[in-house]
């Protein structure tokens, strides 16, 4: 006999994973108060795809819903991992870069708009490469302007991950947010197995990159700010702290004295244990954090 | 044809960085990294460019690397914190300084990739990168001229840790110069073409292109500069460079120090017209949600 309340917590939870890009955005805004800028049906697409014989789509995989959280005004900025690996093209990238431009300039007017980035993504998309790279760059440097008057907070869910160039918005961010089935680095496990070797990284060790790239071995070593469990109210409540919280007094990137001494006293010799370096940068974060 | 794209099949394979310390060498008369700590691979220099002193930064390969994957010129955990550390050192003693007296800060760009290593992933690499591109960011938001001369190759990775946060950026223009997201090897297996079907590509669509006067038909670029001898410049062709640097510094802080000329250039009207159209459109249903 099975009883009816044995049934898992996780079972009624509402799984933010299993959303796609759109929901998740929706999802994280206060009821009725957004709306969706350059959609579908506007139908800016990719110029690039066609012409190599793949089907572009009308979002071109990148949401902007503008609207408010906790009350405050904000813009989430979600990348469809579902098409074309979440990667970043001509269209996607400026689309991503006016929004931030966007809340920049509401927000030196006196009305501080927090972006949210939902990153899943390989990076650059490759068949519109330059203009990829080109974006992702001019992505990091509106970042680095929203981030002087309001908080940009990056949620990884999973699970693409969030890698490439894109890694270096995550980088860049005020805050992060993780659940466990997220990933975040610069490269993927294929990409330096194939550049490096399978001795470098085996990519089809599942338990070697979750051990590097997840999300609680990155929260855990202070390189994400909150690790989540997957779900709808647990990723909403988590942005809306941060959204609340406005931007830090620093910001990560900007504590290369810190990273820069940790990482001289790396022992390069051979790979480092990703769980000895969590357990030896956690116990310096609780230390820095009394100074 | 046939022969400058042997040269640029030469440069991928053996020249990296020797062309970087070429022409960190040229302009600065100096090629040494700035301290012991500092890592051999990046090399720092106070020098005079025109009539005022600038830093000038350039990564270059370091074989006796203690990280394996960055030997061969990669950007990694080292290189990255140590250009940010240097960049936000330029940063700090220029913040009390008027826009107009904050000295230039020149990327020589020469870089095959990111590393990719395991060591580096473990370590967070995409902080480091983060942190470099952080660092000339905000040098360029606070009125320093950051100038970006690619004089070999500015791949991926390596070109957002180094170079690509510039106000201003030039380029050789010369078969072994190559702006790129991805080596053509690499790019081929992942996206299942070969090689040739990805330079036939190439040639039809610029944004894939591995040719720098493809690259510049994007709008991105500020300047083209030919040059006969990239690997070893004479000194007039070390003289226009300076010359060609001096420019783009007066044009640097003569604009807004944000990355808009990138899309407002009239290359990029052209070639980057759905991504301005995308934006154009953004702004006007924005005031209106």
């Amino acid at each position: 006999m099975i009883e009816t309340n044995a049934i898992p917590a996780f079972v009624n939870r509402g799984s933010f994973i299993e959303l796609n890009g759109r929901e998740r955005a929706q999802a994280l805004f206060d009821k009725g108060s957004w709306r969706e800028l350059v959609g579908p049906f506007d139908r800016m697409v990719s110029p690039w795809l066609p012409m190599q014989g793949v089907a572009p789509e009308f979002d071109d995989g990148c949401i902007v819903i503008k609207g408010k959280i906790s009350g405050k005004p904000a813009v989430a900025i979600s990348l469809e991992g579902a098409f074309q690996g979440g990667s970043i093209g001509e269209v996607s990238g400026a689309k991503m870069v006016a929004a931030l431009d966007l809340a920049t300039i509401d927000s030196r007017d006196g009305k501080p708009t927090a972006a949210i980035l939902l990153l899943e993504t390989g990076g650059v998309r490759l068949q519109e490469a330059n203009l990829g790279l080109a974006a992702i760059a001019e992505v990091i440097a509106s970042i680095l302007e929203l981030r002087q008057h309001a908080p940009v907070i990056t949620v990884i869910a999973g699970t693409v991950g969030c890698f490439g160039g894109m890694a270096l918005a995550a980088g860049v961010s005020s805050y992060v947010v993780m659940t466990r089935e997220a990933r975040l680095g610069l490269n993927g496990p294929e990409v330096i197995e194939q550049e490096s070797g399978k001795d470098e990284f085996d990519a089809s060790d599942r338990a070697l990159i979750w051990s590097i790239h997840g999300g609680e071995q990155r929260a855990g070593m202070g390189l994400a700010d909150d690790l989540v469990e997957d779900s709808v109210d647990g990723i909403a409540s988590a942005v809306q702290q941060f959204v609340r919280a406005g931007k830090p007094a620093q910001h990560r990137s900007e504590q290369v004295e810190l990273y820069r001494r940790r990482i001289a006293t790396l022992d390069a010799s051979s790979q480092i244990d990703p769980l000895a370096l969590r357990e030896q940068w956690k116990s310096l974060n609780s230390k820095g954090r009394t100074q | 044809m046939e022969e400058s794209q042997l040269e640029g099949e030469n440069a991928m394979s053996g020249h990296i960085g020797l062309r970087g310390k070429a022409w960190f060498q040229a302009l600065t008369g100096q090629n040494e990294a700035r301290e012991h700590d500092d890592p051999a691979s990046v090399l720092t220099a106070d020098a005079l460019i025109g009539d005022e002193h600038a830093l000038f930064l350039c990564v270059i390969p370091n074989p006796g690397s203690r990280f394996p994957c960055v030997r061969d010129g990669q950007v990694g955990l080292d290189e990255g914190y140590t250009l940010a550390h240097r960049v936000r050192e330029a940063l700090n003693a220029d913040k009390d300084k008027p826009k107009s007296q904050k000295r230039p800060i020149i990327a020589i760009v020469d870089v095959k990739s990111q590393a990719y290593g395991r060591r580096e992933e473990t370590a967070g690499l995409f902080l480091a990168a983060a942190a470099s591109s952080d660092a000339y960011a905000s040098a360029r938001m606070a009125g320093h001229p950051v100038i970006s001369f690619v004089v070999g190759h500015a791949f991926s990775g390596g070109f957002l840790t180094h170079g690509y946060q510039a106000n201003r950026i030039l380029a050789l223009d010369d078969a072994g110069v190559t702006i790129h997201a991805m080596h053509k090897e690499a790019a081929a297996k992942i996206t299942r073409r070969s090689v040739a079907d990805l330079e036939r590509l190439g040639q039809q669509i610029p944004p894939m292109s591995y040719n720098v006067q493809d690259y510049a038909k994007l709008g991105l670029l500020h300047q083209l500069l030919h040059v006969e001898s990239p690997l070893e410049p004479n000194l007039s062709e070390v003289n226009e460079a300076r010359s060609a640097i001096i420019a783009a510094i007066v044009d640097a802080r003569k604009g807004p120090p944000d990355l808009g000329v990138r899309r407002e250039s009239r290359a990029a009207q052209k070639s980057r017209s759905a991504g301005n159209a995308a934006r154009a459109l953004m702004e006007h249903q924005w005031k209106n949600a």
